[in-house]
């Protein structure tokens, strides 16, 4: 015994599981945080000249010509193409196409919607619109993994619908979003989805997809869900931990959800806030007279989300689903879904550009309005580092995908709550910012560089939602949703110069590098000179595959090793104490109180549990001990399994 | 604080008469490092002491002197030789004396019982002098006898002036500790009707032989049962049988409004200042995070530490069922369903509930190496968190759980489980030495095996509990302190002085002290004894540490003045046991809460009152809110008729009929009469 050895060194490390070494997700990244973008740009930039002009066509500026553009140039060679027709020819000459695994030079064909061509010296038919992207980045345009443009709050609707939603994201890069369809508690999932999906058809701009929000779980969703997975195209279903007696599930619901959604091959996301913590906290603080926006990020404190994510990566892990969890707004959050990574789980965490770009030291600010203004939930964290701390989490792979969550409520609606904070309608705008300041914030800060920030403004979205490699990737066959991305310009977001209906917007004043100058979805130029030409209703539903691959595969071995087995016995033949069922008390408390054994099963456990709530148990006390409780050996008599030694 | 003393010991700056106490006092750091070996520590406290007390008292008899070191060298049985080798290097007595030691220690064994004899084996005698022992207290140890009357410590020195007759019992250097106390048993804790083997006079017995001196024991009323009756029979039922002095702990099954007062009542004026909340064991004592929260509060305002068991029991209950429709239906079931993550989850959601609530949150039964990590980064982050491991986490692990004898792997079903990780013991071991976690409990509730056979076709039905009330001081020891992670002050400071700060027993509880009561244990750091369930005091036929050897063990135990176990006897007596009253607002926990609780106070921003358009909602009850308790799973597993009502609501759908309506239309505001304000303009 004296030879055992402590090595406490070793213990401290380890915090969670053992699943640490089996899987690590593929990693995509290239370069570093530090890794030069203007390094990078420099080389290629000479590989590039050295491919010398391109005969076939008329028009070609030099580059060093185009290098002091600001705005990308795009030429009319011909008139033939009208932007209207859904079978936009087009050539996207010069450009550096950034995918999120490289970057190269080569020129892009567009037919139909789709990428034909990519490479240089295309060979083309006459006629083709040439966009022209020389000194630019030619990226995929971007995902916008969370909006919130049609659910209403507290019975409003938000200021911006579908329509101004999808063209300040077009506006801002954004070629495809992903909205959430929320389900009152009670209706129809399908019902829900379909009047979210004509509404989105008559009114987006461009394409669209979305999540189902489960307000209430229960087993007979299944069928529905079923559905909505394998005929609609769903495969994203978010349930909340907060909002208290409203939408918030409980562990167990979260966990029957979460071995279904893992069953029928869906995402289970969730929105990551204790709501039994805040609504205890909301009523103390109306209680102290607090009735300010800023009681809602004291009643909604880091920690209250931090303790939800990380129970629902426990749920998680233990029905081995993989999670998605929206809104990571504090750094301890996004330090949980981390380490959580690192240990194994199969965990994706989602900032958002507000969080990204501001704090919530704004909910001080002496003007109501502007300070309502930041109201959303999990709240903007007060601590001004927590949106380096975040980009440099994406940046490094810890989260994954950058949306908006985007909501907006005018300040009219948002006065709904002027006497109470609880009743302030929650969301913040940044769908329009949101490349720009994943741009500023990352790229130009020289932390990630321009692969890493098309996986988190597009790719890393359409892999993790299915729909890889239509969207997400400049590849021949892959949708045409294209960017042109100017990271020289800069742009000041003001609530005058936007694209939404809002009177306030949260980054007012702030200047970000990087703009989007030309955006093509679906094969249409729909911005460019700065001008933004779209069509109300011309967005398509997106579908989407169950068992994401990017997700699954590691999910479909986890099950498979998972599975755990009994210990074969013999059976225990030994003295059974005998727990007479004596009168079935009832508790005498209203409460829906059962068994000792939350499982109610069949008959026999019943007779079990009835001799439980018997109080008076307490009197044979004074009998000696042992005595009373010793059995009658069983007629066969004890076997060796039953033999304590 | 060591480190400021060490810093006055290098720059030499105070006066000698100050510095000379301080630097050479032996024993004056609290806690050593986690590395710095414990022989080391001995060594130098041996000399210094020396100096120290001829400086201050004059010389100390050669006797006890010489003893002392003949303790040193005595170590090394234990000492790996390298470590062996250098203290005989340090210039101690050497081989000679070690071989002396040995014979010395030997022949002494005997030696209490040869002195108390002449005074009667009975307890007449109330007056009781411990000679020549090292008393180790949690910050310091030094040599000096005790001097015991009615049942408390009156004098602790040298050369006592004492009355003529007491009975002298003769340490011989050894250890003279403070009693256990067993912060967690469950001697009454009824199951299914059936009470454990061990109840207070078994349990207490055990305690005392172990070296345990007080526990603090579990009320578990059932769900709708008064908590003060439960009290009060528990009370009842430890008065009648306890041998050692106790306390009690109330476990809150449900949380309403009713038990409030029950609460108010058992704090003011039952002495009640620790309550446990579960958050397992769903539908039966589970809360919910609201109710925890309330409870929290409440608690806080009365002043009393919130004792959390800590499991996710709607996980549980879910992996419950998905493991008992694999057909796992034996022991290792229980593991399988209480993995260790949804331990570590509710420790940290019961940490952040404290936090929130700003309240001393004390964890019972800190079983995994992810739990008592939680544990660790939040007392790191400031949070005022207690964490308990108990003897069973502290000394085996939870393969057994697969052991092919159903006997014996029901024997280790508690909860949390055991964590089937054999690192786990030792990872806890070090954490408790470094002081992460503070307090070592044992969550004695020991069922016989026809009872554990209640469940011998259903693992969730088999009554939980483990042994370990006697054996919890000796494996501290034997893991802790003779592996050299835990030096012999930490050693008192978690099983016993941290237990009597938390609770507010100190320094009744906890310490050797003149004023403290005579709770005393002379310990012999080299006794081995091999654990076996034929040799236990415990009444329970399986032990499952069954064959585990423990290094160290009591010699003598006190408990309130009298000798109740010497030399392997027990003189133990049925009903002795003192009903411990204990304060509200305990120092050791509460100082920082209420400091917190001045800084904390939260402000609203001054503003005018914004006098902008308000939108205008239509007072329409758009969602109705159908279960009171959001926790509650409306799915399947419930009862009928409360199924229906939540199924009712589920079928009302209208609130989507105006969903077709186009938004924005009618919703345009009026603006107010008094027009738009400055406060309200944007820009």
């Amino acid at each position: 015994m004296s030879e055992r050895r402590c090595s406490p060194e070793d213990d401290c490390s380890s915090l969670l599981s053992r699943l640490g070494s089996d899987s690590p997700r593929p990693r995509m990244k290239y370069g570093g945080m530090f890794c030069n973008v203007e390094g990078a740009f420099e080389n290629k930039t000479l590989n590039f000249e050295s491919l010398g002009p391109r005969p076939q066509f008329t028009l070609k500026l030099p580059p060093e010509a185009v290098s002091g553009c600001v705005v990308g140039n795009v030429t009319s060679v011909s008139t033939g193409a009208t932007i209207a027709g859904c079978g936009d020819r087009l050539i996207i000459k010069g450009g550096k196409i950034v995918n999120d695994d490289q970057s190269f030079y080569a020129d892009i064909y567009v037919e139909d919607g789709t990428i034909k061509q990519i490479g240089e010296n295309l060979i083309v038919p006459s006629g083709v619109k040439t966009v022209d992207a020389y000194g630019q980045l030619v990226i995929p345009g971007g995902i916008d993994a969370n909006t919130n443009l049609y659910s209403p709050q507290k019975g409003l609707n938000p200021a911006d619908d579908f329509y101004q939603g999808t063209r300040a994201a077009l506006s801002g890069g954004t070629t495809t979003i992903m909205d959430h369809v929320l389900v009152e508690p009670g209706t129809s999932l399908l019902t829900a989805f379909d009047q979210w999906k004509d509404a989105a058809e008559q009114r987006a701009c461009c394409d669209f997809s979305l999540h189902v929000d489960i307000t209430r779980w229960h087993e007979g969703l299944y069928e529905e869900l079923e559905t909505l997975i394998k005929d609609k195209g769903v495969n994203s279903f978010l349930f909340f931990m907060a909002y208290k007696d409203k939408y918030q599930s409980s562990d167990s619901q979260l966990y029957e959800a979460f071995s279904v959604l893992r069953d029928l091959g869906a995402i289970a996301q969730v929105h990551a806030e204790n709501g039994d913590i805040i609504d205890e906290e909301q009523k103390k603080l109306l209680c102290l007279g607090i009735t300010g926006p800023e009681g809602h990020v004291i009643s909604h404190s880091e920690e209250v989300e931090t303790e939800a994510v990380y129970r629902a990566i426990t749920i998680a892990k233990q029905s081995n689903c993989p999670l998605y969890v929206t809104k990571v707004m504090s750094k301890s959050a996004a330090d949980v879904i981390a380490k959580a990574r690192k240990k194994g789980m199969v965990v994706y965490g989602e900032p958002i550009t507000a969080g990204l770009a501001t704090d919530g030291s704004h909910y001080w600010s002496k003007d109501w309005a502007i300070a309502a203004a930041f109201v959303t939930s999990p709240p903007l964290n007060p601590d001004p580092s927590t949106p380096q701390y975040l980009t440099s989490l994406l940046a490094c792979g810890d989260l994954q995908v950058t949306s908006s969550a985007q909501a907006s409520f005018s300040t009219a609606q948002k006065a709904v709550g002027k006497d109470n904070f609880t009743l302030i309608p929650e969301g913040t705008n940044g769908i329009e910012e949101r490349m720009s300041v994943v741009w500023d914030r990352a790229v130009a800060t020289g932390m990630m560089d321009e692969n890493e920030f098309v996986a988190v403004t597009s790719t890393n979205a359409a892999k993790l939602f299915s729909m890889y490699p239509r969207k997400g990737r400049i590849a021949v066959g892959s949708d045409a949703d294209i960017v042109i991305w100017n990271p020289k310009e800069t742009r000041i977001i003001s609530a005058n110069t936007h694209n939404l209906n809002l009177e306030v917007n949260i980054f007012e004043g702030l200047e970000f590098r990087g703009v989007a100058s030309v955006v093509i979805s679906g094969g249409r130029v729909l911005l460019e000179d700065g001008k933004l030409n779209v069509t109300e209703g011309s967005g398509r539903f997106i579908p989407r595959k169950a068992f994401p691959d990017i997700v699954y595969k590691r999910i479909k071995a986890r099950s498979k090793m998972a599975e755990a087995h009994g210990v074969p016995r013999g059976n225990y033949d030994g003295p059974v104490h005998d727990v007479i069922s004596m009168t079935k008390s009832v508790p005498p408390t209203p409460t829906t109180r059962g068994p000792p054994c939350p499982k109610t099963l069949t008959g026999p456990r019943n007779l079990h549990q009835s001799g439980f709530t018997l109080a008076g148990a307490q009197i044979d006390d004074h009998i000696p001990r042992r005595s009373a409780q010793r059995i009658v050996a069983p007629p066969g008599g004890r076997s060796n399994i039953t033999s304590l030694s | 604080m060591s480190d400021c003393r060490r810093q006055w010991n290098r720059e030499d700056e105070l006066p000698v008469y100050l510095a000379g106490p301080i630097t050479t006092g032996p024993n004056q750091r609290k806690t050593y490092g986690m590395f710095s070996s414990v022989e080391g520590a001995f060594e130098s406290k041996t000399i210094d002491f020396e100096n120290y007390a001829v400086g201050r008292k004059g010389s100390r008899t050669p006797r006890s002197g010489s003893r002392e070191r003949l303790l040193d060298t005595g170590d090394p049985i234990s000492k790996t030789p390298s470590e062996a080798r250098e203290s005989s290097l340090n210039g101690s007595p050497g081989e000679r004396d070690e071989a002396r030691s040995r014979a010395e220690l030997s022949s002494t064994v005997r030696a209490p019982r040869n002195l108390t004899q002449p005074y009667g084996g009975g307890f007449i005698s109330e007056r009781l002098l411990i000679k020549g022992g090292r008393v180790v207290n949690d910050d310091q140890s030094f040599y000096a006898d005790v001097y015991i009357e009615d049942g408390l410590i009156k004098q602790v020195g040298e050369n006592l002036v004492v009355p003529g007759g007491v009975k002298v019992i003769e340490a011989n250097g050894r250890m003279v500790i403070p009693g256990g106390i067993d912060v967690n048993t469950c001697l009454m804790k009824s199951y299914l009707g059936t009470q454990p083997v061990d109840d207070f006079f078994q349990g207490t017995k055990a305690a005392l032989a172990g070296g345990t001196t007080m526990i603090i024991d579990h009320v578990a009323p059932q769900p709708g049962d008064s908590l003060l009756e439960a009290f009060e029979r528990w009370q009842e039922a430890a008065d009648k049988k306890a041998c050692c002095d106790y306390s009690l702990h109330v476990d809150i099954p449900q949380w309403n409004e009713n038990v409030k007062d029950e609460l108010e009542l058992l704090v003011q004026d039952k002495g009640i200042n620790s309550f446990q909340v579960y958050m397992a064991y769903k539908d039966v004592y589970q809360m919910t995070d609201s109710e925890l929260y309330e409870a929290f509060s409440f608690l806080k305002l009365l002043g009393a530490v919130v004792l959390v068991h800590a499991e996710n029991g709607d996980l549980i209950a879910q992996e419950q069922r998905k493991i008992l429709g694999m057909g796992i239906t034996g022991p290792e079931g229980h593991p399988l369903s209480r993995p260790e993550e949804v331990e570590a989850e509710a420790v940290f959601r019961a940490i952040t509930l404290g936090n929130r609530v700003n309240c001393p949150v004390y964890i019972t039964k800190v079983m995994s190496k992810s739990a008592a990590d939680t544990i660790t980064q939040a007392r790191r982050k400031g949070s005022v968190v207690f964490g308990e491991p108990i003897t069973a986490s502290l000394a085996t692990d939870g393969s057994h759980y697969w052991s092919k004898n159903w006997a014996k792997a029901a024997a280790y079903v508690t909860s949390p489980p055991l964590s089937p990780d054999q690192t786990t013991p030792d990872h806890l071991h070090t954490l408790l030495a470094c002081g992460d976690l503070q307090v070592v409990g044992s969550s004695h509730c020991a069922y016989s095996t026809s009872q554990k056979a209640i469940g011998k076709d259903d693992f969730t039905l088999i009554p939980e509990g483990i042994n370990g009330v006697e054996e919890r001081m000796g494996f501290v020891w034997d893991k802790a302190v003779a592996m050299g992670k835990m030096d012999e002050n930490q050693f008192v400071a978690v099983t016993s002085t941290n237990a009597a700060k938390i609770f507010n027993l100190y320094p009744r509880k906890g310490r050797i002290a003149v004023g403290s009561d005579a709770d005393i244990v002379i310990w012999d750091p080299d006794s081995v004894k091999t654990i076996t369930a034929k040799l236990q005091q415990s009444a329970a036929e399986y032990n499952i540490f069954e064959g585990l050897e423990s290094r160290g063990g009591p010699v003598l135990v006190l408990s309130q003045g009298q000798v109740v176990y010497e030399e392997g006897k027990l003189h133990a007596q049925q009903g002795t046991g003192r009903f411990i009253p204990r304060k509200p607002f305990p120092d050791y926990a509460y100082q920082r809460v209420k400091f917190r609780n001045q800084v904390k106070h939260k402000q609203g921003v001054t503003r005018g009152i914004y006098d902008g358009p308000v939108y205008d909602v239509a007072p329409i009850p758009k969602y109705i809110t159908p279960s009171p308790s959001a926790k509650t799973s409306p799915t399947s597993h419930q009862p009928p008729p409360i199924r229906n009502l939540h199924q009712s609501n589920f079928s009302l759908s209208g609130a989507q009929i105006d969903d077709n309506i186009p938004r924005r239309s009618g919703h345009r505001i009026v603006a107010p009469p008094g027009g738009r304000s400055n406060i309200t303009s944007l820009g």
